[in-house]
Order: C-alpha cells, then sequence, then structure tokens
C-alpha cells in the first residue's frame, strides 16, 4: 500500500520524467508549446471542443496523415523530399480495388506491393542515378496520378463494398479505431527504428553529410534506397485506409495535396529540412497541430481556407525558429 | 556536353514536330501551330519567372496560388477600366512575390518552404475572400478581352505578349547587369557576395519578378476565359518547374536560359498536341508520359552533367 503511494506522488520521479520529456522533445518542443495552446485555447473558447467526440475525431482524421508524414520524416532526414505520397496512395487504393475480386488479403497486397515498388522507383532514380528528388518525385507525382486513373478504368470513381476491406477504414479494435491502431503501429515501430537502429543512425548521418557518411563506411545508397521505398510503403497502406473509410477508390482525390500536410507535419515538428534531424515523435506533433487547427476552424464555421493561412504562418514561424545562422 | 544539355531539348522539339508533320494532316496548319501556343502561352509566361527564379538557385511553388490572384485581381478592378485592372493583377502578385523574396532573403528561409506557405496562404486567402465562385470580367474593359482573344496583325494577342516576355527575358539574362547577377548568386552565391554583389536584393528581385509574371499569366487567363477564377492555376507550379527541367536549366542553379524554358513548354505542348490528334489515346496516358518523359529528360541531362563534371 505504501509502496504503491510513493510510486503516484514521488515528487522526484515526476520532475525527472518532465525534464526527460523536455529533453526528448527537443527541436519539436516549439510544436509541442503550439499543441498544447491550441488544445487549450479551443478547449477554452470554442463550443464543444472539450469533448471525447471531438477528441476521436481528431485522432481518427490525422491517422490518414500521420503514416505518410512519417515515410516524409524519413525520406526528409535523408536530406531529401517526396512529392509523390499523394498518388501513390491513388494508386494503391486504385490496386486494391481493382483486384478486391480475388480476395482482400490478395487485393491488400497488391495495393502495398504497387506502393513500394514506386517508393522502390524513387529511391533507384535518387540513389543510383543520383538525380534530384525534386525532380523524380514530381514525375512520380505526375504519372502516378495519371495511372492511377488509368486503372479505375478511365478515371471512374470504384465503390468498395467488401466489409472486410472497409474495417481498414471502419472497424475497430476494442474502442479503438483500425486507422489509429495502425497509425500508431508506425508511429512506435518508426521512433524506434529511428533512435535505436543502425538504419535509423545510417538515415541521419546521410542526411547530415554525404560524404561524411560514405566515409565513415554507411551504405549510402542502400539507406536512400530504403528510406524512400519504406516512404512509399506507408504511403501506400495510407491510401488503402483512406479507400475503406470512403467505401470506394477515387483516383482523382485521394491523397491529392497530402505531400503538403506531410511536408507541413514534419517541419512544424521539428525535423530540419536539410536533413541529419529527425524526430517522429515531432512529426505526430505537427500533424496534431494542423488537424487541431482545421477542426477547430470547422467547428467555429469558419471557412476552410482560412484555416490554410493559419497553417501557412505556422510553417513559416516553425521553420524560421529553427533556420541556421547566416554564412 | 553542355551543347548537348541546351541543344537535345530543341532537337527533341524539333523531332516531335517533324513527327506531326509525317503522322497527320492538321499538325502542320496556321491554326493548329497558333493553337498550341496560345493555349502554351500562359503557362509559358509563369515558367519564364520560374527560369529566373531557378537560374538563381531558388524554386518559387507559389506561382500557381499568384496566378490565381492575379487572375481575381483583375476581374475585380475590371470595372474600373482595363489598364487599372491588368496593373492590379500583376502588382498584386508582384507584392506578394516581394513578400517571399523578402522571407527568403532576409528571413533566411528556405525557398522550398517560404514560397510554399505563401502557394497555401494565399490560395486559402483568396478562396476565404471570393469563395469558388468566379468573377466575371467588366464588359467595359475591352482592352481586356481584347488581350485574351484579340490579335495584333494576325497573330493573338497571349502569342505576342508570350514573344515579347521570351525577348525581354533573354536580352535581360544575357546582356542587363541583373541578368548576368542573377547568374552569379545561383553557381555560388557566397563567391557574389564576396564579390559584392547585392545577393539579397538579387533573389528579391527575381522572386517580384516571378510573382509578376505569376500575375500577368492570370491576368491574360482571366480574359480568355472571360473570368477571373479563385481555383485557377492549381498545379501549375509543377509543370512550370517541369518545363524548366525539360528545357535544360539546372535545379542546382547558375546554368541555363529563358530560349530554354520556351522550348521546354512547347515540348510539353506539343506532346499533348500529338497525342489530341492521335485521338484514341486517354486524357491520362497524357499524365504519365509527361512524368515518363520528364523522368528520361532528367536522367539523360544528369549523365550528360556528370560525364562534363568528370572529363
Amino acid at each position: 500500500m505504501a509502496a504503491a503511494s510513493t510510486r503516484v506522488v514521488d515528487p522526484s520521479r515526476a520532475a525527472n520524467l518532465a525534464a526527460r520529456l523536455w529533453r526528448y522533445s527537443g527541436s519539436s518542443g516549439g510544436a509541442v508549446v503550439a499543441l498544447i495552446a491550441l488544445v487549450v485555447l479551443n478547449a477554452l473558447f470554442t463550443p464543444n471542443f472539450a469533448s471525447s467526440g471531438t477528441c476521436w475525431n481528431i485522432l481518427l482524421q490525422v491517422s490518414i496523415v500521420v503514416p505518410v508524414a512519417i515515410g516524409m520524416t524519413l525520406v526528409i532526414a535523408t536530406g531529401g523530399i517526396d512529392l509523390s505520397v499523394g498518388s501513390v496512395m491513388a494508386v494503391a487504393a486504385a490496386v486494391a480495388a481493382t483486384q478486391l475480386h480475388r480476395g482482400v488479403i490478395v487485393a491488400c497486397g497488391a495495393g502495398v506491393l504497387a506502393a513500394l515498388a514506386i517508393g522502390l522507383l524513387n529511391g533507384l532514380l535518387i540513389a543510383r542515378e543520383r538525380l534530384q528528388p525534386i525532380v523524380v518525385t514530381l514525375a512520380t507525382l505526375i504519372a502516378g496520378r495519371g495511372f492511377a486513373q488509368l486503372l479505375s478504368h478511365g478515371g471512374q470513381l470504384i465503390p468498395i463494398n467488401d466489409t472486410a476491406f472497409q474495417w481498414l477504414g471502419r472497424g475497430r479494435i476494442g474502442a479503438v479505431p483500425v486507422p489509429l491502431v495502425l497509425a500508431l503501429t508506425a508511429v512506435v515501430v518508426a521512433a524506434v527504428a529511428l533512435r535505436r537502429t543502425p538504419f535509423g543512425h545510417r538515415v541521419q548521418a546521410v542526411g547530415g553529410n554525404v560524404a561524411a557518411a560514405r566515409l565513415a563506411g554507411v551504405p549510402v545508397q542502400r539507406t536512400l534506397l530504403m528510406s524512400y521505398a519504406l516512404c512509399g510503403l506507408l504511403a501506400g497502406i495510407a491510401g488503402l485506409v483512406e479507400a475503406a473509410r470512403l467505401a470506394a477508390s477515387d483516383a482523382a482525390t485521394i491523397g491529392l495535396h497530402i505531400e503538403l500536410d506531410a511536408i507541413a507535419a514534419t517541419v512544424v515538428g521539428g525535423t530540419a529540412l536539410n536533413g541529419g534531424r529527425a524526430t517522429v515523435a515531432g512529426t505526430v506533433v505537427g500533424a496534431l497541430v494542423m488537424q487541431v487547427i482545421a477542426t477547430s476552424f470547422n467547428m467555429l464555421l469558419i471557412p476552410y481556407s482560412w484555416s490554410l493561412v493559419l497553417k501557412a504562418a505556422i510553417i513559416l514561424v516553425a521553420v524560421f525558429l529553427q533556420r541556421p545562422g547566416r554564412v | 556536353m553542355a551543347l548537348a544539355r541546351t541543344q537535345g531539348p530543341t532537337l527533341a522539339l524539333l523531332a516531335a514536330c517533324l513527327f506531326g508533320t509525317a503522322r497527320y494532316e492538321a499538325f502542320l496548319t496556321t491554326e493548329n501551330l497558333l493553337n498550341v501556343l496560345r493555349q502554351n502561352s500562359m503557362l509559358g509566361l509563369v515558367s519564364l519567372g520560374m527560369t529566373f527564379v531557378i537560374l538563381s538557385g531558388g524554386v518559387d511553388l507559389s506561382v500557381g496560388a499568384l496566378l490565381a490572384v492575379g487572375g481575381v485581381a483583375a476581374a475585380r478592378l475590371s470595372g474600373h477600366g482595363s489598364l487599372v485592372a491588368i496593373i492590379a493583377g500583376v502588382v498584386a502578385s508582384a507584392a506578394l512575390g516581394f513578400a517571399n523574396g523578402l522571407t527568403i532573403a532576409k528571413g533566411r528561409m528556405p525557398p522550398f518552404v517560404a514560397t510554399l506557405a505563401m502557394m497555401i496562404a494565399a490560395r486559402g486567402a483568396l478562396l476565404g475572400l471570393s469563395g469558388d465562385d468566379s468573377i466575371p470580367l467588366a464588359s467595359s474593359a475591352s482592352a481586356m478581352h481584347w488581350l485574351g482573344r484579340g490579335a495584333v496583325a494576325s497573330i493573338p494577342a497571349p502569342i505576342a505578349l508570350l514573344v515579347l516576355a521570351y525577348v525581354l527575358g533573354w536580352l535581360a539574362l544575357r546582356y542587363l547587369r541583373f541578368g548576368r547577377q542573377v547568374y552569379a548568386v545561383g553557381d555560388d552565391a557566397i563567391a557574389a557576395r564576396l564579390l559584392g554583389l547585392h545577393v539579397d536584393r538579387v533573389l528579391v528581385a527575381t522572386y517580384v519578378l516571378s510573382g509578376a509574371l505569376a500575375g500577368l499569366a492570370g491576368v491574360v487567363l482571366a480574359a480568355r476565359l472571360g473570368a477571373g477564377q479563385p481555383v485557377a492555376g492549381m498545379g501549375w507550379e509543377l509543370d512550370a518547374i517541369a518545363a524548366v527541367v525539360v528545357g535544360g536549366t539546372l535545379l542546382s542553379g547558375g546554368q541555363g536560359g529563358a530560349g530554354l524554358s520556351l522550348v521546354g513548354v512547347l515540348l510539353f505542348g506539343v506532346m499533348l498536341n500529338l497525342l489530341n490528334l492521335e485521338g484514341t489515346v486517354s486524357p491520362w496516358w497524357q499524365w504519365v508520359i509527361r512524368g515518363a518523359f520528364l523522368l528520361a529528360v532528367a536522367m539523360v541531362q544528369n549523365r550528360l552533367v556528370r560525364r562534363a563534371g568528370a572529363g
């Protein structure tokens, strides 16, 4: 009994924990403060904001962009960028929707494989051909969207009636929606991989200084290839979840402009845009900041377009605070 | 090797035109060629501004949104006369370009982030102020209607404007002090600063120019459509970057030129025209082909540059 109560109230432990949290938050401290401020302000001034319904809603909405933003975080940590994630989502959804007659497992497998293939193509061209990431992924953004439309029999919406597939987007495990479970899994795996595995260290070494990483024996090409492949894979999973949530594959809209949201979440979260420093937790906070803004504007009946202005301002402030000194 | 990089796209354009002439009767007609030029005149203007920015070592993602700002500003003020409308469209976008330039040069922000934020904010504010509805041009703005649909000595006005802009752009990059400074800054900003160039001023000027040309393109588009549309120009930043890169200007800055970008714009334009003349190709194939084409050109260019570097 006594032991239990000390565990709860021990102040030195609590202080210790807070200090550790602040240290871990590092470059994303600003995003954490912004998130807390937004939540507190909304809880005070937005009617019905402080309710479990709103909370679940925000978490559900954010669980599509979070896997994509994590992939983007990896790629940005290597010093690159992936503009093609939205098109990759559309391709994965279109492939899965058209293969659904072969069974859910095959359809999901095919969709994820298609996404992985585009990621590998990006990675190969960037790692081996040493093309600029912006050009390569811009090309796969354009071509991928066209490819997704072609798969959808010339740009038609494909309805998905399969309840097993819909479970990916609409089901629950216990009380927790499946998309949220998937997003959380991606967060945990990526956070551990980035901090505790050789791959994670290589990613940040390549982004910090390619030449130094190569001299230190880091397999630069393989690291780049894997980062873009993982980014494609994560975008593919997000595409499947989005299609399941909509109960349809719409090649024209799935993932459209999500690359901007993913880049914004990453940058706001404290990952350096020129590579070398990445934080998965920061990216999640960044995505939450963006989603809280969108949801609260929605609840306050302010047109969505004005939330874009606030998002842009937050991106600017976040990057301004972490910019390097003058050369 | 630099010759191959810069002449390759021109040769590809010639080859595409020869192919079109041989295969389709309708290709080599004045009407068809003028159509291709007219349809691509707005993207051409945007790409010219993008060329200056990319030459200086930056990138401008906000051009699509600034195009919409220019078109809507012109449409809103078209009741006060064409001159006011056109100037308002260009100046509004140029002012936002100036903000881009300040954030990048004085705030030391990466161009990618600064112009991304401008793209999102400008589009958001425009949609917030105007809603999704397009704003019709006042019928009294006759000169503006002429800009979209009129002609100078049987050459459509948008094409005349495009040619004029590219001649001026080419001259500026080749012979003006500003043009040479753009190359110097893009080649090596630190060396340029040590040489005593006002790097910040050059950077700001390129983003102002890019904004102004995007605004002008928006005015022309509004004149052609008879209305300013807040949703106009979405995704044009990508088309413009693709055209500049395909033309042979290097994204790393310092190498390329205005003429190359015109070739890049026309190459995409002629390719789409050929696909349309073929008639049986689904419009979605155009996207796939454009992406594949961009990749192919980037790969060839990259190899040429690397071989030049090694040799």
